[in-house]
Formats: structure tokens, sequence, C-alpha cells
């Protein structure tokens, strides 16, 4: 009961906000009574954040790291602040079904000023125009649909490179740093992972000796395993998640292929290690900053302490966008407008990367990183360039 | 239903025709006005009041197709989600996708799609009875998803963005309830336009899905009182009596399938146009079950029933919001309870009512003799 | 289409197609059962199946030590495991029994009805295990339990504890694990068979399985009948979950949902109430999924069981084997 009281709490507030909100829409009324008004040190209040994805559902387990993450970078914000900032969690269940009356409720809670979210590319493009309309910034942690930016929302961002970026990166590797001289191309029918299998498949060329796509939620790949050690394939690149990709390094391993696993930062996750000797060796790619940087270091400390297990996928991600939001409440910023202005001109170091945004609402610059597993941890080898 | 509401139901049955259609009328009048009412408890907390009537709406429409494939024709159909996405894609590939189609231009053509898809699936898969076709359909319904996930030609899972939405006509603003202070004010500063389909307004999308309920609700009332009402009752009941009658039972229930698959592409591609955007995920089976348990829950066979249905499988996980991440679990907990609560459903058609009262005449008169019969009529 | 590869790794194709095969059959089994005595679609069994895994995994996390375990001791907790597995998906299968089915069934509810309650089970069973972390914490238990209830959401896996190794026969390489399900599934589905034949709960089986009132009259406790089929069912979930781990060796509180639904498709496709079109239904779809992702691509894998579903059933409207359990010959 400890541990879930705060979200309980978290959602009380949030139904009376929005109840009063919704009603009288320009307003500011905030009042939900625990927090302390008046804010002295400049720092804004009765502002909120929100999280805007899955927290229950079958993708879940994406959801959590990212509210995770959020969550730690509000309770460090709030540790010393002179009022707390809540987040609420608008949960999505990951469906674009849902997206667009919840992204409508959260338009109409004028003292939401930051998403954090939406977690999927399809809630982000059900949702986006209306975040477009309300001028409700939003920082994506984890959606990496390149047509996403294209929408011309001036509201959209995201802290992650999307997948034109992190393709060319993993297929430079693959065919610079492992020569590879046949490579199998595998995706999950996802938007994630088959954009980042097109990208990759393009970049190699004449190197793919055959793609194959496989659907999420699956368990047994054994025809795609047979396909793989027929085609002699020295690495196979997988675009998808750590939950299929854990079944599949180890089906891999079983029909007898002994080259390179290659996945992205869908996969760089420590429940990929559960696949144990079988992942051993395999190589992931990733746009975020290794943990030998001091700061990267003591986020995984913290998130660990906090929550009692490694820090997942896109929780990196998550904690530098909601910091980006945090900071410019900490500035005073109390409304929409000079939050997205803010958002926009935005340029501090994050754990993952340099934060800052173009136009587009692009990070502006994206550095990708080769990670191996070695003895069981995701050990950082360096840059890809 | 307890003897006291059935004599309510009678006395309003018996009522004069202009105190019936006046009261049909402002009951119509509420239902539009609910979502500029918002009131308290009943308007949902954390997430959009106006959004969630809409997808009530939508649940309505669907309850209301699939009753009559379930319901009066008694065909077990577990894909109608693949309906659903037939609606919704020709809708968004012809808006957006592959060509610059108007809305009511497209939803008609989706509409007949449907259609199409119904009596292609129907044609070869009537003959198969009772639960087979349940698969048959679940099969169906996931072959059209996979479909879509699989094809570059539907978006793959990136699915189809900037989907056509229904032309909007300005003429007044409408203010909504404010009930801050304990007493409802109207609020001048939070107003919805007559009618603007637009993107941070959600009322005028249910104000459209309500009007296509009404008509639907009329159109399945005429249709059911009707020869061919009757030809599915007589073939839900007992077909091989009904084919020896001269129903062509085949035909009917043929018709039947196409009749429901048509209501359930005028769904989707209603939802499509208000979505904006699709992918195959909004086609789940888990929607073909929330239809189907919409229709059973609300009592099927029952236009008022069904939508009842509709209104608590739409509307309760999203009021119940608070419930957090336990709310698919307190679902679930519903769903068993009222099953064992209310088996025949919460409202039985008169038939069902009518069936069960034979039954224990017929217990009384002989004996339990010949009981089975009773129980075949109530359990087919 | 690829027939150069399809032709070339028939045997393999078809060995693992059988070895997934085999655990659709065993899950498909309660289903037909189910179906059989009760016209029931018992929608809440893939549950059964899936609080299977977690016992197997469970069982295996809790008696090996980190060093992992090898020879005898190995061999002896995977059977234990397989006893665990099958008493808890009984166990589950007996309850949801008497919470979901038995109040409908005593008041001769309409048959829909069961189906929405079996749902609603569904979603009962599966998010409690989605949501143990929570579930532990109301008493406190979450950070003892932690390894065990951690990761609610996530996939829980016990790879690299059981190593089984690849098989050299006629030249082609197999992997014994595939042999060993095959086997196994083999050996329960005569078991069964067997039993429903020749036992005198068996009859009892068949005869409720006919006419529940008149086995009733010749004194058949229906009741005992209908749960000694969930019993059964549940026990043989309870293997598939076991064969299922040892294949797969990772499990998630939705597992169940997806494997489900092919396994009920393998009954309908051989025949649903008959326990021998349940196996010839779940190797044949277990098959042909493999042959048609290997020809066609992994993507259509699942279009290729549901047409032929859909074809199998135009022209044999009753399935394969067509038999009810009622009709089964003694």
């Amino acid at each position: 009961m400890i541990r879930s009281s705060k979200s309980w709490q978290a959602v009380a507030v949030a139904s009376v906000a929005g109840l009063v909100l919704t009603a009288c829409g320009t307003t500011d009324e905030g009042g939900s009574g625990s927090e302390s008004s008046g804010g002295g040190g400049g720092a804004a209040c009765d502002v909120k954040l929100a999280f805007f994805g899955p927290e229950t559902g079958p993708a879940a387990g994406l959801g959590k790291p990212i509210i995770q993450g959020a969550q730690l970078a509000l309770d460090e914000y709030n540790a010393d602040a002179e009022c707390a900032i809540e987040m609420i969690n608008y949960d999505s269940q990951g469906s674009p079904d849902e997206a667009p009356a919840l992204a409508t409720e959260a338009a109409g809670d004028e003292s939401l000023i930051g998403i954090v979210g939406p977690a999927f590319s399809g809630e982000s493009a059900a949702a986006g125009p209306i975040f477009a309309e309300a001028g409700l910034p939003t920082i994506s942690p984890s959606a990496t649909n390149p047509a996403l930016a294209d929408n011309g929302w001036d509201t959209f961002h995201r802290v992650l490179g999307n997948d034109a970026t992190q393709g060319p990166a993993a297929a430079t590797y693959i065919a610079d740093t492992l020569s590879s001289k046949a490579t199998f191309v595998i995706d999950d029918a996802s938007e994630y992972g088959a954009g980042l299998a097109e990208e990759v498949t393009n970049g190699l060329g004449d190197v793919v000796v055959d793609t194959d796509t496989i659907q999420a939620g699956d368990t047994d790949f054994s025809a795609t395993a047979q396909k793989v050690s027929a085609s002699k394939a020295d690495t196979v690149f997988f675009g998808g998640y750590y939950a299929e990709a854990t079944i599949l390094v180890s089906q891999l391993k079983d029909a007898g292929f002994d080259g390179t696993f290659v996945a992205a930062d869908g996969v760089k996750d420590p429940a990929f290690l559960d696949a144990g000797n079988d992942a051993e060796g395999s190589v992931l790619t990733c746009p975020c900053i290794p943990n030998t940087d001091p700061n990267v270091a003591e986020f995984a400390e913290a998130y660990e302490a906090e929550f009692g297990e490694p820090a997942g996928t896109y929780a990196a991600e998550a904690y530098d966008a909601a910091n980006v939001f945090l900071d410019g409440i900490a500035e005073g910023i109390d409304n929409r407008e000079e939050m997205l202005e803010f958002v926009n001109g935005y340029d501090e170091a994050g754990v993952t990367k340099q934060v800052a945004f173009d136009e587009k609402g692009e990070p502006s610059e994206v550095h990708v990183y080769s990670y191996k597993v070695e003895g069981g941890e995701i050990v950082p080898e360096g840059e890809i360039s | 239903m307890s003897p006291r509401t059935a004599g309510f139901t009678s006395r309003l049955v018996a009522l004069p025709k202009p105190v019936k259609i006046v009261g049909w009328i402002a009951l119509a009048l509420l239902a539009y006005a609910l979502p500029l009412l918002e009131p308290p408890l009943i308007s949902t907390p954390g997430v959009d009041f106006g959004g969630v009537l809409f997808t009530v709406t939508m649940y309505g429409l669907v309850a209301l197709g699939l009753n009559i494939v379930v319901g009066y024709a008694g065909l077990l159909d577990l894909g109608y989600v693949g309906f659903y996405a037939i609606g919704a894609y020709t809708v968004a590939i012809l808006t957006s996708f592959h060509a610059n189609w108007p809305l009511l231009l497209a939803l008609p053509v989706g509409m007949l799609a449907t259609l199409a898809g119904g009596v292609l699936l129907g044609a070869p898969t009537l003959r198969v009875r009772g639960d087979y076709l349940a698969i048959v359909t679940l099969g169906f319904g996931e072959i059209i998803r996979y479909v879509a996930i699989n094809s570059e030609w539907l978006g793959t899972q990136k699915g189809i963005s900037n989907i056509a939405r229904p032309p909007s006509l300005e003429l007044f603003e409408i203010p909504h309830l404010n009930w801050d202070t304990g007493v409802p004010l109207l609020d001048f500063n939070d107003t919805t336009t007559f009618v603007e389909f637009g993107v941070l307004d959600q009322i005028p999308y249910y104000w459209m899905g309500l009007t296509v309920v009404i008509v639907v609700l009329i159109a399945d009332k005429l249709i059911k009182d009707s020869r061919v009402g009757r030809a599915w009752e007589a073939t839900r009941e007992d077909e091989d009596a009904a084919e020896l009658m001269g129903v062509p039972t085949f035909r009917y229930k043929l018709l039947a399938f196409a009749t429901g698959a048509f209501v359930g592409g005028l769904a989707g591609g209603l939802y499509a146009s208000r979505q904006n955007f699709i992918n195959p995920q909004s086609f789940l089976l888990m929607f073909s079950i929330l239809f189907l348990a919409a229709v059973v829950i609300g009592g099927q066979g029952n236009r008022w029933g069904v939508l009842v249905g509709a209104v608590l499988v739409a509307y309760l996980p999203q009021r119940f919001r608070e419930f957090d991440d336990f709310r698919v679990l307190v679902f679930g907990l519903a769903l068993v309870a009222l099953a064992i609560l209310r088996p025949e459903g919460l409202f039985p058609p008169r038939r069902t009512v009518r069936a069960k009262q034979l039954e224990q005449e017929l217990d009384g008169l002989e004996d339990g003799h010949d009981e089975t019969d009773g129980q075949e009529a109530v359990r087919a | 289409m690829d027939f150069d590869f399809f032709f070339n790794n028939l045997p393999q194709l078809t060995i693992t197609g059988l070895a997934f095969g085999a655990i659709y059959a065993l899950i498909a089994l309660g289903y037909t059962m189910v179906y059989g005595v009760l016209q029931l679609i018992n929608f809440a069994h893939s549950e059964v199946f899936m609080y299977g895994t977690f016992a197997t995994l469970w069982t295996v996390w809790a008696l090996t030590g980190s060093g992992g375990a090898s020879g005898l001791q190995l061999v002896g907790i995977l059977l234990l495991a397989l006893v665990m597995s099958m008493l808890s998906s009984a166990l589950i299968a007996l309850v949801l029994e008497r919470v979901a089915y038995r109040p409908l069934i005593k008041k001769n509810a309409p048959r829909l009805i069961a189906l929405i309650s079996a749902i609603g089970a569904s979603f009962v069973l599966a998010e409690l295990m989605g949501l143990r972390d929570r579930v532990t914490g109301w008493v406190g238990l979450d950070d003892d339990l932690d390894r065990y209830v951690g990761g609610a959401r996530i996939n829980a896996s016990m790879s690299g504890i059981v190593n089984m190794p690849n098989v050299e026969i006629a030249g082609i390489s197999i992997k014994s694990v595939d042999l060993l399900v095959i086997a196994a599934a083999l050996a329960m589905m005569v078991v069964v068979d067997q039993f429903v034949r020749r036992s005198k709960l068996g009859r009892g089986i068949r005869a409720t399985a006919q006419d529940q009132e008149t086995a009733a009259l010749m004194g058949v406790n229906p009741t005992r009948t209908i749960q000694m089929t969930f019993l059964i069912g549940g026990l043989m979930a309870g293997v598939a979950a076991f064969l299922y781990m040892l294949k797969i060796e990772v499990t998630k509180f939705d597992v169940g949902f997806l494997l489900g639904v092919k396994a009920f498709a393998a009954a309908v496709l051989g025949g649903i109430g008959n326990l021998r079109g349940a196996l010839l239904g779940g190797l044949l779809l277990g098959v042909a999924e493999n042959w048609g992702a290997a020809l066609i691509g992994t993507e259509w894998r699942h279009v290729v069981a549901f047409v032929l579903l859909v074809v199998i059933l135009l022209f044999r409207p009753t399935g394969l084997l067509g038999e009810s359990l009622g009709k089964a010959r003694a």
C-alpha cells in the first residue's frame, strides 16, 4: 500500500482538479489543497506535468520504466523545491484508440503545462493534433516514427533519435566494425522495428542476404531461426523490442546460428540479459550516453535505489524529458506558451545526450553508441562514427 | 425482471401516444444535452466526458448491429471487429491514404464495402453451425488485422493519419454548465460550437454518433417488426421447423449477417473520422469480445438492453479510471458478477420472459415431464 | 515463395512445427472436453495454462541455486516442476468451474452468458498475475518475494537452466527438446484417451456429454463429472505449460491469450468435443503455421493458420474428425 499510495493520491487530486477544470475551462484554480501556493524563489507553483502512455494493458511493461524515469526526475525536483509538482498518468494502454479522449482531457486542464509522452508512435499520431491545437508541449521519450515530426505540430518534441538516425549507425557498425559478409535482417512489424529494419536494410545494401518479419507477442520463431541458419548469415540484425529479442536470440542459437546478434535501443534493457549465455556477444546500438559518464552513472544508481530495479528501456529518456519541463518550472514558467518557447530554446546536458531540439522537434544532436553484452552485463564500447 | 418493474413497463406501454412521443423527445434531448450538463458523479474525471460519450455511442451502434446477428438471428460472431475495421480502413484509404474524397462520399462506400465483406464471409460460412461459426468469424477478424499490419498498402502498424473529419456548419455557441460551487451555473467561458467538428471539442462527434444511433434504432425497430424480423426469430428458435414452414433460412441468416456488417462498417467509418488516425491496434480481437459482452450483458435480442450493455462496457472502464492499474481487473470482476447475477442479461427481451413463464407453467402442468422443450427455447 | 529453402529444410520445419503443435494439442484438450460436456467455450482456459507456466518457472527458480543444477538433481527439479505445474493449472481450472461456471449451470443460464463470465474470469486471472507485485504489496510480502513478483508486466525467464543438446538423426540436426515435447504430448494424449474410453469416470464423462439428464438418472453425478472434466483439462494444460517452458523458457502474464486462441482453433479444426481431433488439429495447425511461415514469410503465419481453419470448416463443417465426445466408441 505504501508504494502505491503516491499514485493513488495523484490520481485522486487529478480527478478533483480535472473535474473542476473541465467545468471552468480557462481560469486557473488548480485547487488541489495539498500544495502550498504562492511559491517564492521564482519557481512556478500550481502547475502539473503528465505522463501519456501505457500504464496498464499489454504494453504496460514498456510504460513502467518511462513512468518511473519521469517520476525520479520529479522526486528529485520536489526534494528541494518550495512547492511540489505532481505528475498525472493518462493511461492510454498504448492504444491510439483511447488517445483522443485522453488528450482532449489533458488539453482542457490549463494547469497542465507539459507532457512526457506519448509513449508510442500510434498514440502520438492520434493525440498530436489535439496537443498542437491546445499548444501543450509534449516530449516523447520513445516514439520513433520519423513521420511524426513532419506534421507541422510545433508542440511535438522527442528526446531520442528517430529510426532514420539510428538505422544508418547500426548499418555502419555491421558493415565496418563487424565486417559482415552476410546479414539477415528481422523485424517485429511494429512501427519502431519495421522502420529501423528498413533503414538498416537500405544502409547495408548487398550484404543483406534475406529478411523476415515476426509478429510482436509471438514466442515461437523456429521457422525464422531455420531461415537464418540456412542462409549462413554471419550477423543478424533485429528491429524490435527486448521481449521478443530475448526469445529470438535463444532460438537462433539453438538452431545453430553462431554469428553476432545486433539490435537497437528497444533491446537495451536489463531484461534482455535473461537470455543468459545466448545473449553473450550481442551488440546493441543506442543513442544514449554510456554510464561511464558520471551523470549517467548517478542516474542509474538513483533509479535503482528508488525502484529496486535497474533502469529499463527509455527510463533515462523519460528522465531527460521530465527534466526539461522541470527546469522551465524552476524558472517560474506557469503557462503553456512560455513553456513551449522554453522547450524550443532548451539546450542542456541530459543523461542520454545534449538535450536540444531542432525546429521539427527532433533532438538536434544524436550520437549513437554501441554496447556489447559481456559477462552478463551490457558494456559500452564507444561511439559509432 | 421483477413484477414491480414489469408493471411499470406495462403502464408505460399503456400511456397515450402523444404522451409517449413527448417522453421520447424529452429523453433524446436529455441525451443530447448530457455532455453540456457535465453532471457530477456521471461525468468522467481524468478523461474527456464528450470523448467518452462518443465512444459510448460507437459501442451502442456496434451493439445494435451485432444484436441483429447474435440476438435476432442467433449467429455467434466473434470477429465483428473485422467489419468495423473494413469500414474504418475504407474511409481512411479513400479520404487520406490513396485518395482525397470527402467523408460523406467515402462513408457510404465504406458501408457498401463492409456489406460486401459480410456477404462474402457469410455466404460460404453460414452453413457452418453454432460455435464453429464463432471460430470462423474470429479467424476472419484476425485475418483482417494481420493483413492490415503486414500490407504497405494499408499503412502497416504506422497507420493512416489525416483522415477526413465531418464537414462543419458553425451556427451558434452553447455554454456548458459549471458545478464548481455545488450549484449548476452557466459558464460562458466554456462553450461548444454547434456544430463544429474540430480538434479540441469532442461533443459534436458525440452528437453525430447519437444521431446515427437514433436513426439505426428506428430502422432496427422497423425491420424487427417486419416479415424479416419474424423470419429471423423463427430461424433462431428452430431452424429446421422454419425451413419446413417455407422460410428460406439461409437467405435470412445471410441477410442478418450482412445487415449487421453494414452497421458495423458505419460505426467503423465514423470512428475513423473522429479518430483522424487509425492503425491495426484499434481492431484487436479484444474489441470483438467487448462488443459481444455489450450485447450479451444488456440482453441479446432487446435493442434497449444491448444499448445499456454498450453503455456499461464502454463507460465503466473510463468512469472508474481512479482504479488506476486495477481497472481491467475490476472490469473482469464486474463481467463475472453481472453474468452470475443476471444470466439472462440486464434486460432480456420479452420473448425470453414469455418463454420462462411458459416453462414454469409447463412444469406445473406436466410435473416436469416436458420441461426440456421449454428449456431449449431459452437456451437457444 | 521460397521453395528452395522450404524443401531443403522440410524435416526441421516439420519437427519444430509438430513440437509447437503438440503444445496446442494439449491445451486444446481442455477446450474440447469442456465443450463436449457443457457445450461451453471455456474462454479462461488460456489463463489455466498461463498459471502453469509460472508454477513451472517458480519451482525451477526456487530449487536451482545460483550455481544452477545438473544431472539427476535437475531431472528431479524438473519432475517436481511438472507436478507443480499440473497441480496449479488443475487448481485454477477447478476454481474457475466453481466460481465462474457452476452458478450459471445451476441456473440453466443461456450459454452465451457463460462465455461472458469466462471472459471476465480470464481478465481477472491474467490481471492478477500482471499485478502480482501490487497484490503481494498489500500483505507486505513484495520485498521478500521480489524475485518472483518483480517485473510483473514483463517477461520472466528460466533461460540457461536446462540445456538440452541437439541430436543428429540421418544427418539432420534436431533439437532434443522438440522430440521430448512431441513424445510427452503424445503419451499424455494416449493416457487421457484411454482414461475417457475405459475408466468408470470416463464413461460418466461420455454419458454426460451425450445426455446429461439421462446420465444423471443412471447415477452419474453431473457436478462431479463436470469437475472431473475441468480437472483433466487443467492437468493437461499444466503439462502443456511445463513443456512450453522447457521449449520457450519465457513467460508473461498475457502469454495465454494468443496460445489459447490457437488451441481453441485447433480443437475446432479437429472437431470440437473430440479428443483425437484435438491432437490432430493441434499438430496440423502447428505444422501448417511453420510451413506457411517458411514458404511465404513469418508475418503471414497467423493468417495461414486462420485461413486453413476457415477452409477446412467450409469443406468439413464439423471439423476433421467431427465426432463428439459422447459418440466416441468405448
